[in-house]
């Protein structure tokens, strides 16, 4: 990662040609996607910030309570449990995930020239996430499941994965690098695309290895992609729910309630809105703070190849 | 009848309860609602949850429309847990139904935000007279300001079922069986039994010397899980035969006593049971096991549960299904936790007056015998319970285990309480600690500070 940052290259056509303008036309276009993200994201995002100063229990009017909330959440243990299960799965999740992945568009492009293999490659991602919980929460079921009949066969002995604190995240974070790799696969392999050949041959007329080459110039080259996949997939990471809903709920006691379990039940458990609302936007700064270091640092928005 | 530990088995139901629920929703369509309404009758909309007791409530709609064509009644089930957020999401959006079955675990919130209307406002329902229900029934669903937010549907109480062959093997007869003793000191002769009905992987028996605790093959007592913050069929019973209760009055109390030392004593004896090997541990069972299921696949030889389960110990493949009582307490007596489902009307109803003749209908004679005819659950008029009775002794099953406990009224009520959500929040994660034993009982005072400070 060695791109001189005065090298801004932005690729500009030397004359300025005389354009016809396009604004009406381009906002006829993105009119449509406009009115679904105004009235689903945008929309929500401001009543959302609004509820959390409120209480509010979807039955009687909401209240304004100023800051009461976020002074609530501030001293709140299972807020706090609920950041760092958050982040233990974060990290398990992605960095198996993006390691798995960056294996898998190697072989894809080194081995696997078949449309077929390639595809196949794509068909975790197919499954709903819903359905994929539920299937690995009866393959790993401790009394039923055949996971842990084979691993008794194996002689390892049964293992309680979604009913003990210390393996519940790291296998609901397993589950979903199973389902999510081989689409970030899929990325990073285009990205792979894209670096053209002729540095490869180079590097073999200069007999670099394997190895060299893939540190020398795979690596580097895949860096705004790699970058950009992080981002996509941090952000999905922080977000989980629906795989800790089906197999643990948030237990066994709180080994793994996520924000996002934790927003959901505060919200539609125990109708506390305003404060469900607070822990949202507690997620919502957490992201922000996430992006912003991950896009300075990876420097997604650059690329080396010119 | 159905407490909030009974949802607790659906997730490892999940395919099954699906597969039923789809079902059930499939036959509804088919038979109920819809284009065959009576042009210019009014729709009361009615919503429960148990799959099993739609078929009689589909009977009880007949009848009552038989005798009021002016009323169209559509009923729709939901499972216990889309039930509850699907009612409060109908209830902002105005498009609730007219009337439903409540929980007393449930009102209490409802009732603070004024969704109920009072059941004496109406005309039909102007006058429930509690004598007419099993006794305690119809004040559970008193509010505080001492209207009647729901009309008593139901009752059930907490009894031992258990597999005749397990018995057998274990050399033990029924009259082992009967006035079982209990304290949350030695466990009397009903932690004997349970040391008897367990067996290890080398089977040997629990109370026979060589028995190894952490590798059992049949545990005494199946596992319901920790119980949350009522326990129903976990614990309650035990706990209540000690002579405690929840709060500090019958309803609506403003105080828990989750830090008295004789819950404390129970809890400390019941998850003990897990290192004594004679109960499941949450490792093995998770957040929500399903005792009958333990039962029916011979993991566990005795399985506390509520009279709801009946019909489905009876039905449990290769089980040849005994019913016993729960053990007699320090207090001398056994104890069971006592709750009654009720039939409640929502104040968005667009037809008041019609909603309480249905619900009139449901609270009357002829309607609970119907309910107690298809042997079910114990309806809460003495003739439902009568009809109850007949058909669960037509089929060879002697219910009086739980009905004793009602007529020598040894019974716990369930918390009728504001807060209930918010308590389960507090509870489910303590108790859980608890049952994997990585907690203390001692920190049940601080629990309970916590609890009782939402009252403050």
């Amino acid at each position: 990662m060695t791109a001189p940052t005065a090298e801004r290259t932005t690729r500009r056509s030397g004359v300025p040609r005389k354009r016809r303008d396009d604004t009406r036309l381009a906002l006829l276009f993105i009119f449509p996607a406009t009115i679904g993200l105004v009235a689903f994201y945008f929309w929500p995002l401001v009543r959302g910030i609004w509820l959390s100063f409120t209480s509010w229990d979807l039955l009687s009017a909401a209240e304004f309570v100023g800051l009461q909330n976020y002074e609530r959440m501030l001293v709140d243990p299972i807020f706090w449990n609920a950041v760092q299960v958050t982040l233990y799965y974060v990290v398990v999740n992605i960095s198996v995930q993006t390691a798995a992945a960056l294996l898998i568009a190697l072989l894809m492009q080194r081995l696997a020239q078949s449309t077929m293999v390639r595809s196949l490659i794509l068909a975790p991602y197919l499954v709903s996430n819903v359905v994929a919980a539920l299937v690995f929460l009866w393959i790993l079921d401790f009394q039923l499941g055949i996971g842990n009949q084979v691993l008794e066969w194996l002689g390892l002995g049964r293992v309680g994965f979604f009913t003990t604190e210390e393996w519940a995240i790291p296998t609901i974070a397993l589950i979903n690098v199973w389902r999510h790799m081989g689409y970030t696969a899929l990325l990073i392999f285009a990205g792979l695309q894209a670096i053209p050949g002729n540095l490869y041959e180079a590097a073999k007329v200069d007999g670099a290895s394997e190895t060299r080459t893939f540190f020398g110039i795979t690596l580097p080259l895949l860096r705004p992609i790699l970058g950009l996949v992080l981002i996509i997939s941090v952000i999905g990471s922080f977000q989980v729910f629906d795989t800790v809903s089906v197999t643990t709920d948030g237990g066994p006691v709180n080994a793994s309630r996520v924000l996002q379990v934790y927003i959901y039940q505060n919200a539609f458990a125990q109708f506390d809105f305003g404060y469900a609302a607070a822990l949202s936007v507690a997620l919502l700064i957490i992201l922000m703070i996430v992006t912003f270091f991950q896009y300075r640092i990876t420097r997604a928005g650059q690329t080396d190849l010119n | 009848m159905t407490g909030p530990s009974r949802s607790a088995g659906r997730r490892r139901r999940g395919l099954a309860g699906v597969a039923l629920a789809t079902a059930a929703a499939a036959g509804l369509a088919g038979c109920g609602g819809g284009p065959a309404s009576t042009p210019g009758s009014t729709a009361i909309d009615y919503w429960l949850w148990d799959s099993v007791q739609l078929p009689g409530y589909t009977k009880c709609a007949n009848a009552f429309e038989a005798e009021n064509p002016d009323i169209d009644v559509r009923i729709t089930q939901y499972g216990w847990d889309d039930y509850w957020s699907k009612l409060t999401a109908s209830f902002v959006a105005e498009s609730g139904p007219d009337v439903f079955t409540n929980h007393v675990s449930k009102y209490p919130e409802f009732v603070q935000r004024g969704v109920l209307l009072p059941l004496e406002s109406l005309e039909a329902t102007a006058s429930v007279d509690p004598a007419e229900f099993q006794p305690g029934l119809a004040e559970i669903w008193q509010g505080p300001d001492g209207s009647q937010y729901g009309m008593p549907k139901d009752f059930d109480t907490v009894g031992l079922f258990y597999d005749q062959a397990t018995l057998d093997e274990a050399g033990l007869a029924q009259a082992d069986l009967q006035d079982l003793t209990w304290n949350p000191d030695d466990g009397g002769t009903f932690e004997e039994l349970l040391a008897r009905l367990t067996v290890d992987a080398n089977g040997i028996r629990g109370d026979e010397p060589g028995f190894d605790p952490d590798n059992v093959e049949v545990y005494g007592l199946a596992s319901g899980g920790s119980g949350g913050y009522n326990g129903q069929t976990q614990w309650s019973w035990l706990v209540g035969s000690t002579g405690w209760t929840f709060n500090n009055q019958d309803t609506w109390g403003n105080e828990y006593n989750f830090d008295d030392p004789r819950f404390k004593d129970t809890m400390e004896w019941y998850f003990g049971l897990v290192d004594k090997g004679f109960l499941p541990p949450f490792g093995i069972v998770g957040a929500n096991p399903n005792a009958s299921q333990q039962v029916g696949a011979g993991t566990a030889a005795l399985a506390a549960d509520g009279s709801w389960m009946i019909r489905v110990y009876n039905g449990l493949e290769g089980v040849d299904m005994g019913i016993t009582k729960v053990p007699a307490g320090p207090s001398g007596k056994p104890s069971s936790m006592y709750n009654g489902l009720g039939d409640s009307i929502s104040a968005q109803s667009e037809n008041p007056e019609d909603a309480a003749r249905w619900v009139h209908f449901l609270g009357s004679d002829k309607c609970q015998v119907i309910i107690g005819k298809e042997g079910t659950v114990f309806p809460a008029r003495p003739a439902g319970t009568e009809a109850a009775m007949e058909t669960f002794e037509a089929q060879g099953i002697d219910p009086t285990a739980f009905t004793d406990l009602v007529e020598n009224d040894n019974t716990l009520l369930f918390p009728v309480t504001d807060h209930g959500a918010t308590i389960t929040s507090i509870m489910q994660p303590v108790m859980d600690e608890l049952y994997i034993g990585t907690e203390d009982v001692s920190v049940l005072d601080e629990i309970n500070s916590k609890v009782n400070a939402l009252f403050e």
